[in-house]
């Protein structure tokens, strides 16, 4: 059994509902993100789990039990903020000893372990310091040891790392990841930036509207995303309107395009077979070929817009029957505006959303 | 000026002056208290909690302290409450000084960022806990300020129970007008222990911020 379950919880914020019917199992010992974009509900859900909001409906169970009506400071929850949330008051060695303090911990264990979490993210020496006196990673670095101290049974981050520079998140993510494997801790991580997700996360859940659109590893999310949302959020730029023909053995399809051309399409994201369902491809994935080259199907005749150079390769709108498509082209060779081309779509890069 | 008859009466100013302290200092106790419980009541989520809290700003704030004075004073013993003076300006006082601090210390609060609040929880501090210990000590450091001037305001209101027979500094001065008719010095010599002990207060709080912030 999952360590932490939603269970169609609803929250909402007076007659705005943010989150509806979200379902989400973690198990012990996983990292999850959150990823989104703005506004998706990710910061809500994290703080209904921590306690500081209230389901409208469903239940969130904990490690068996019941947690909905938990209150904060019984869950033993170590949250870390955006922006820290350090007690100005107080000094480094303090801030991390707060919640090992309210557990009526011994002074030489305090002490004893507040020392080991402050060697473990890299601020032994910084112990008498005000917080004031710290650079943003190393506050961010204390509220990760503060978080952590206490031996929560979930530790859960809130965009922990966008207040830093991008060389020094990079840096951040791997630690925070290194700690969480070594003490074998149970977290969610929300992010609204990919690259960091991916890198950091057992599992990831992709939000839109409130609702959780898909719950998976790094790599079936940015290779095999199951809904359109999800595919266009992880870089899949082209959609095309496909219509069942024929079922093949094994897992693919003949499919009839609206301008009357046939896809084959074997690369199935676990899907049942629809009838009409949407073909998603990368730009990077689509062949450009001379006008009237390549085979009879997975081919489109298309003609060349706009183009951009991109460093690595150019990128050209390309207009075709069934509309305008996003196409990476090779740098060494650049089509021409109005040059009429045929495109290539491979049979295994269409993602069928 | 008759500078020797000033002189002359020091010591029975002193009494009054003492007793303005004691009525002060004692309204600011439980004025705090008082405006701390009012200042919770008003954050908190609590509909009757917050409606109460702020009936009670809003009825104290919007009348004069004199006519508050006047109806615990002469009103009450309608009523079969009869106090006497001393209690009876306390009273009165704390409840106007309480109303005046409930709003410092909600405003003290309220400046503190909200994630303060969280941590703390998140931490295993009850709601209450965290206040005492995180809020409230930070929220100090800001409401001092305000805090200082509230003071000082009370000080000077004190002057008023002297119309509710309370001998305190200011009805020392007119007990010795009305008895000598000096009433250049009687009333110079009062602005002056009231200056004095205004500026008492001035140093004792300047030295309570800087002491803060340097923490
Ligand atoms: N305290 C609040 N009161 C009212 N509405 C709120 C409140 N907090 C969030 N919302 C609304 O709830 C929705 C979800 O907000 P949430 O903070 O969970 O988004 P998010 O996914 O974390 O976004 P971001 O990436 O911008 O942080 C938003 O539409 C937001 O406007
Ligand atoms: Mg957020």
């Amino acid at each position: 059994m999952a360590l932490l379950s939603l269970k169609n919880i609803s929250v909402a914020y007076g007659k705005n509902v943010v989150l509806k019917n979200l379902n989400l199992d973690v198990e012990k010992g996983e990292l999850v993100s959150l990823l989104g974009p703005s506004g998706c509900g990710k910061t809500t859900t994290l703080r209904l789990i921590g306690g500081f909001v209230e389901a409208k409906n469903g239940r969130f169970v904990f490690n068996g039990k019941d947690y909905t009506k938990i209150p904060v400071h019984k869950r033993n929850f170590g949250f870390v903020f955006q922006n820290y949330a350090l007690f100005p008051h107080l000094t480094v060695f303090d801030n991390v000893a707060f919640g090992l303090k309210q557990r009526n911990i011994p002074k030489n264990e305090i002490k004893k372990r507040v020392m080991e979490i402050l060697e473990t993210v890299g601020l032994k020496d910084y112990a008498d310091r005000s917080p004031r006196e710290l650079s943003g990673g190393q506050k961010q670095r204390v509220a990760l040891a503060r978080a952590l101290v206490i031996q929560p049974d979930l530790l859960l981050l809130d965009e922990p790392l966008s207040n830093l520079d991008a060389k020094l998140r990079v840096k951040m993510r791997l630690e925070i990841r290194k700690i969480q494997q070594e003490y074998n801790i149970t977290a969610i991580y929300v992010t609204h930036d990919q690259e960091e997700c991916f890198s950091i996360s057992d599992r990831v859940a992709v939000m839109n509207n409130g609702v959780i659109e898909q719950l998976d590893t790094p790599q079936k999310i940015y290779n095999l995303p199951r809904t359109e949302f999800v595919a266009n959020f992880v870089g899949f730029e082209n959609f095309i309107e496909l219509e069942l023909e024929a079922k093949e053995r094994g897992g693919g399809g003949f499919y009839k395009l609206k301008n009357g051309q046939r896809f084959k399409v074997t690369h199935f994201n676990g899907r049942e077979y629809e009838r009409y369902v949407k073909g998603a491809i990368r730009p990077e994935e689509i062949d450009i070929l001379n006008e009237g080259g390549g085979k009879e199907t997975n081919t489109l005749k298309g003609i060349i817009g706009i183009s951009t150079f991109l460093g690595k390769h150019y990128q050209y709108v390309v207009e075709t029957e069934v509309g305008r498509l996003l196409v990476n082209g090779s740098a060494h060779k650049r089509y021409e505006k109005g040059e009429r081309v045929t495109l290539y779509f491979p049979e295994d890069k269409i993602v069928l959303v | 000026m008759d500078f020797t008859f000033i002189i002359d009466k020091l010591p029975v100013f002193a009494l009054g002056a003492v007793m303005t302290i004691e009525l002060t200092v004692l309204s600011i106790i439980f004025g705090s208290i008082l405006g701390l419980i009012a200042a919770l009541a008003k954050i908190s989520k609590k509909k009757p909690l917050v409606y109460a809290a702020s009936f009670y700003t809003w009825i104290i704030r919007g009348t004069p302290l004199l006519v508050q004075l006047y109806f615990i004073y002469y009103g009450l013993p309608k009523v079969g409450i009869e106090l006497d003076p001393f209690p009876a300006a306390v009273i009165g006082m704390s409840i106007c000084g309480g109303a005046y601090i409930t709003e410092i210390i909600r405003a003290g609060i309220e400046s503190i960022d909200k994630g303060q609040m969280e941590a703390a929880r998140s931490l295993g501090m009850s709601y209450l806990q965290a206040m005492r210990r995180v809020i409230i000590p930070q929220a100090l450091r800001r409401m001092l300020p305000p805090m200082g001037n509230e003071f000082i305001a009370l000080l000077k209101d004190s002057s008023l129970v002297s119309t509710i027979a309370m001998v305190e500094l200011m009805r020392t001065a007119t007990q010795i007008n009305a008895a000598t008719f000096k009433s250049i010095e009687a009333f110079f010599a009062a602005g002056v222990f009231y200056l004095f002990l205004t500026t008492i207060f001035t140093v004792i709080f300047n030295r309570l911020e800087h002491k803060l912030s340097i923490n």
